[in-house]
């Protein structure tokens, strides 16, 4: 397991090494910031909560998280560091799981870094602690579900760019596939077990009990399932390209 | 050290390794020679884990690389053909991780490095990040590298591409080193680096081996091995065909042995030839056969045997 270990440890001091973890910080938190607070309107709704703040975030991940994961593989096969890094003693999934593990605690950090928020809402009035750490709970699942699929976009393709849309457009199908708005559409020329089944399959159906307080282990289950499912596929893809 | 037996490998429709098979034994360099797309990068590729072979054995220090990979990578130390490295990371970082990656720690993991900075002539740029490195040191950064946890096993993809001639000779010197206490594989375009640096070459082409042996083996397989060229006054090419077929140069006569058999002789025979014609002899040169010649001939055999 140690290699795996190395792997992470290597990935994130990367990060720090160049400006670009400090301006993604910086921008996640002034976003995360605005969303709350402005469009929001966290002060308006006058409840000590932070569903304000939780309710932006598979938005909000959805152009960051990509943001964060394209590199992961892209760059080691535009590199050619991957052949490096896979021809040392360490199995695929060792290096998979190194360099998830590695991206996701960096997306936890960011997440950490919004704790003023928690601390605003204890000092106003007094919020259910208890549902705002189970919405953090569920932001780091979100987060890692759509690093998981970054991860698998990641690995497809040498360009970081198309890694990134790809990651975007799937996260998207994710969100909509639950999103008021679509299932609200769907309900009129489906059945409701169809539309249900739909939902079923989004971020946001699974993410709503997190920000209720409830932390439902079949929410949980889910999440972890994307994330298994999207890393498996990973590994294929990885193995793929050197199958030939 | 290193088995290869019968390895094929498919990129789709197109066939780039063959039906390879050789063995490598401790304290043996062997210089894998071939033209761009014979399939030397990806024989390469295979003994050390990267791609799956689609068919044969790849066993190396006794592990199947397909069925131990672990055990098997644990004994090689590799140089791509990219000879990548994490361009934001500096010399000495990217080599702690290279040391702790192969389960070196502290005082060994110390040692290792400073062992391997001044194998590689690194002392200079330990500090400065990868991308900011000229080519040379970025190759050797890599070479460093793989030499880290001083390994049995040596698997080097052109390690001397891209180095000035002085570091070219350093290197040569190292696998030469190398090569008496571990099993060394390395690819080349130079020919002069078989003679350099190794104990045996072997010659590939279109994923197939087309000639192996030791480097005075494949040159005496060159047609002008043994010829004799001449250079003396009064010299004819009529007097001298009794010998050999000749070739008239510019103020000279090269002689070609008529086979291999009769080359040790032919010399002989040249010098008795002249002094019983009384000729004035200017120079005279026994050639002892050219590798890029053998090189071409074996991995040409369309355009240049007609």
């Amino acid at each position: 397991m140690k290699p795996l270990w190395i792997i992470a440890k290597r990935e994130l001091a990367g990060y720090f090494s160049s400006p670009v973890a400090y301006v993604f910080l910086v921008i996640f938190l002034l976003v995360a910031g605005f969303l709350t607070f402005t469009a929001g309107a966290f002060f308006e709704r006058g409840e000590a909560g932070l569903g304000a703040f939780f309710g932006w975030h598979p938005w909000l991940y959805l152009v960051l998280v990509p943001a964060v994961g394209m590199r992961l593989w892209s760059e080691e096969r535009r590199s050619g560091t991957i052949e490096l890094l896979l021809t040392l003693p360490v199995t695929t999934w060792q290096a998979i799981l190194g360099k998830f593990l590695a991206s996701w605690l960096f997306l936890a950090l960011a997440l950490a870094l919004t704790f003023p928020v928690a601390l605003t809402v204890n000092v106003l009035g007094e919020p259910d602690n208890g549902a705002i750490v189970a919405g953090y709970v569920g932001s780091l699942m979100l987060a890692g579900a759509y690093l998981a699929i970054t991860c698998m976009t990641s690995a497809m393709t040498r360009n970081q760019v198309v890694a990134f849309i790809l990651a975007v457009v799937l996260c998207l199908f994710l969100i909509l596939a639950g999103f008021n708005p679509v299932t609200d559409l769907l309900v009129r020329w489906a059945s409701p077990a169809v539309v249900d089944a739909v939902a079923a399959f989004s971020v946001v159906t699974h993410f709503d009990g997190f920000q209720k307080g409830v932390l439902d282990s079949r929410d949980l289950l889910f999440f972890l399932s994307v994330i298994g499912f999207a890393l498996f596929a990973t590994g294929v893809i990885i193995r793929g390209h050197r199958a030939g | 050290m290193i088995r290869i037996d019968n390895l094929v490998k498919n990129f789709g429709a197109k066939r780039a390794v063959d039906g390879i098979s050789f063995t490598v034994e401790r304290g043996e360099v062997v210089g894998f020679l071939g033209p761009n797309g014979s399939g030397k990068s990806t024989t390469m590729r295979m003994i050390t884990g990267f791609y799956p072979p689609t068919s044969g054995r790849v066993s190396v220090g006794g592990h199947d690389v397909s069925e131990a990979p672990l055990a098997a990578k644990r004994l090689i130390g590799y140089l791509p053909e990219s000879a990548a490295a994490y361009p934001e990371m500096t010399v000495e970082g990217f080599l702690k991780f290279a040391a702790a990656m192969r389960g070196l720690e502290g005082e060994a993991r110390r040692k290792a490095i400073a062992r391997v900075v001044e194998r590689c002539f690194l002392g200079s740029v330990l500090r400065q990040s990868i991308d900011t490195l000229s080519k040379g040191y970025r190759h050797r950064t890599c070479l460093a590298q793989a030499l880290i946890h001083d390994p049995e096993v040596l698997i080097l993809d052109e390690p001397t591409d891209g180095l000035d001639p002085n570091q070219k000779h350093e290197v040569r010197n190292l696998i030469r080193e190398m090569g008496r206490s571990k099993a060394v594989i390395f690819s080349t375009h130079i020919l002069e680096e078989v003679d350099a640096a190794c104990t045996r070459a072997i010659i590939i082409d279109r994923g197939r081996i087309v000639a192996q042996g030791t480097p005075h083996e494949l040159r005496a397989m060159s047609a002008s091995a043994g010829a004799v060229t001449l250079e003396a006054q009064g010299a004819t090419a009529e007097r001298l065909a009794a010998l050999g077929k000749v070739e008239s140069l510019e103020g000279a006569f090269r002689i070609y042995p008529r086979d291999a058999s009769q080359a040790a002789a032919l010399a002989a025979a040249v010098i008795d030839l002249v002094s019983r014609e009384g000729w004035k002899v200017q120079g005279m040169y026994s050639e002892r056969g050219e590798l890029d010649e053998v090189f071409r001939r074996i991995t040409l055999p369309d355009t240049v045997a007609k």
